[in-house]
């Protein structure tokens, strides 16, 4: 996988970083036993401190996420959310024929994410949210 | 090299010309393996600091030591690498003759990481130096500097010519080489944002005296804004919290800020970054 990152955008890298790799657990691009890029693939590919990458996988794994193997890397160990199997599948396609319309019709990337994101906050009711994730 | 030395260690270095004080007793410790933005407005000292460190110019009084060796020493010039602020190259060389130079003149000598750097900027390996636009003088320049694989890179000004692809891709090569080999980094820059998530410590200049260094995460949960008359000032917490720091910490910019203006909280050297703190690696 790889991260994007976004410098000055308020939201700190190594949030970003956890938050990707989170979100790549819950969709599916990383699976068990998947290697994370090394630290040094993350700083030259976005210039961000070493650190700050380590700050993050530790982070990962304190959440048990992911596994430090000494001198191999780290590799996950766990994945999130309900997002494998058919009904998931099937679940993902027409979300994808969804925004495909929905780009069709003109809207912009934000417009789509906006009405996304207010569809799940009006449909999921507060006890739901927590999820068992980070905060 | 003598392990377990800082990166870099002044103690009470002053430097002058003429009657004038450039550098006034600065005092810092850096560990090896810190990535170090040096901040400070023109003339504050940044580059005297750099070329001090890389032992060009010597001190008035006090000392400065690099990797554990006087600053200078033939003990300590191999695993220092420095970039200065005017690029000075011959302009009659070809790119191609400076790197044969460099893999001549240098104990050791890494084709591959110079050529990295050049790639990135498709500087023609047939070129002279002096047909090279500016940018691409940094490159030829700083690949000489990352072609000795130094323990400690000093860079003047480093990205300063750079358009914003090959700067991100020039930090990420350095980064990179602290990620791989411990490396530690140098930097000055007048561009603040140029820093943000690149350095972790930080040390900020103001007519040749240090008036802020240390970790960046140190400094900033050391710090926050308080309402005094009406008006926000920075001033520096009693304990570090970096629970509340997002809430009334300060970010890299307005600390720089107020400390370069008055009324500020003054002066401040970081615990970590004192030369008599104990020795030890980075990474937090």
């Amino acid at each position: 996988m790889e991260f994007r990152l976004r410098k000055g955008s308020g939201v700190p890298a190594y949030q970003q970083i956890v938050q990707q790799t989170q979100q790549a657990l819950r969709v599916g691009t990383l699976r068990l036993g998947d290697k994370l890029p090394t630290a040094r693939e993350v700083v030259a590919a976005t210039a961000v401190n070493p650190n700050t990458v380590l700050r993050a996988y530790q982070e990962l794994q304190r959440a048990g996420l992911v596994e430090s193997r000494q001198g191999l890397g780290t590799f996950v160990v766990r994945t999130l959310g309900r997002a494998e199997g058919a009904a998931t599948e099937e679940l993902r396609e027409e979300l994808d024929a969804w925004v495909a319309r929905a780009r069709e019709h003109g809207l912009e990337r934000e417009d789509v994410l906006a009405l996304t994101a207010s569809a799940v906050e009006r449909l999921f009711q507060p006890s739901h949210s927590g999820n068992g994730e980070p905060a | 090299m003598i392990p377990g030395s800082a990166a870099l260690e002044a103690v009470e270095l002053t430097l002058r010309h003429r009657r004038r004080t450039l550098l006034d007793a600065c005092s810092l410790r850096l560990p090896r393996g810190a990535v170090c933005g040096v901040v400070g407005p023109n003339g504050a000292g940044k580059s005297l600091l750099l070329s001090a460190a890389a032992g060009l110019v010597g001190p008035d009084s006090g000392r400065i030591t690099v990797l554990g060796r006087p600053a200078g020493s033939a003990q300590a010039l191999p695993a220092v690498g420095y970039l200065d602020q005017r690029r000075s190259l011959y302009r009659r060389m070809t790119v191609a003759e400076l790197l044969a130079t460099g893999r001549r003149t240098n104990v050791r000598w890494h084709q591959d990481r110079a050529l990295e750097l050049l790639g990135l900027g498709r500087v023609p390996l047939d070129a002279r130096i002096g047909a090279l636009s500016g940018g691409q003088r940094t490159l030829a320049a700083l690949a000489t500097v990352r072609g000795k694989a130094p323990q400690l890179m000093l860079l003047d000004e480093p990205l300063a010519e750079l358009d914003p692809l090959v700067r991100r891709a020039v930090l990420g090569l350095l980064l990179a080489d602290v990620a791989d080999h411990g490396a530690t980094v140098m930097l000055s820059t007048h561009i603040l944002t140029d820093l943000d998530e690149v350095v972790d410590h930080l040390v900020l200049l103001d007519a040749g005296q240090v008036r802020l260094a240390g970790q960046l995460s140190e400094l900033l949960t050391a710090h926050r804004f308080v309402d005094r008359d009406g008006s926000s000032v920075l001033v520096r917490r009693e304990r570090p919290d970096a629970a509340a720091a997002d809430a009334d910490g300060p970010t890299l910019d307005e600390l720089v800020v107020s400390y370069l203006h008055a009324p500020g909280p003054g002066r401040w050297l970081a615990p970590g970054m004192r030369p008599d703190a104990p020795h030890g690696a980075l990474i937090a």
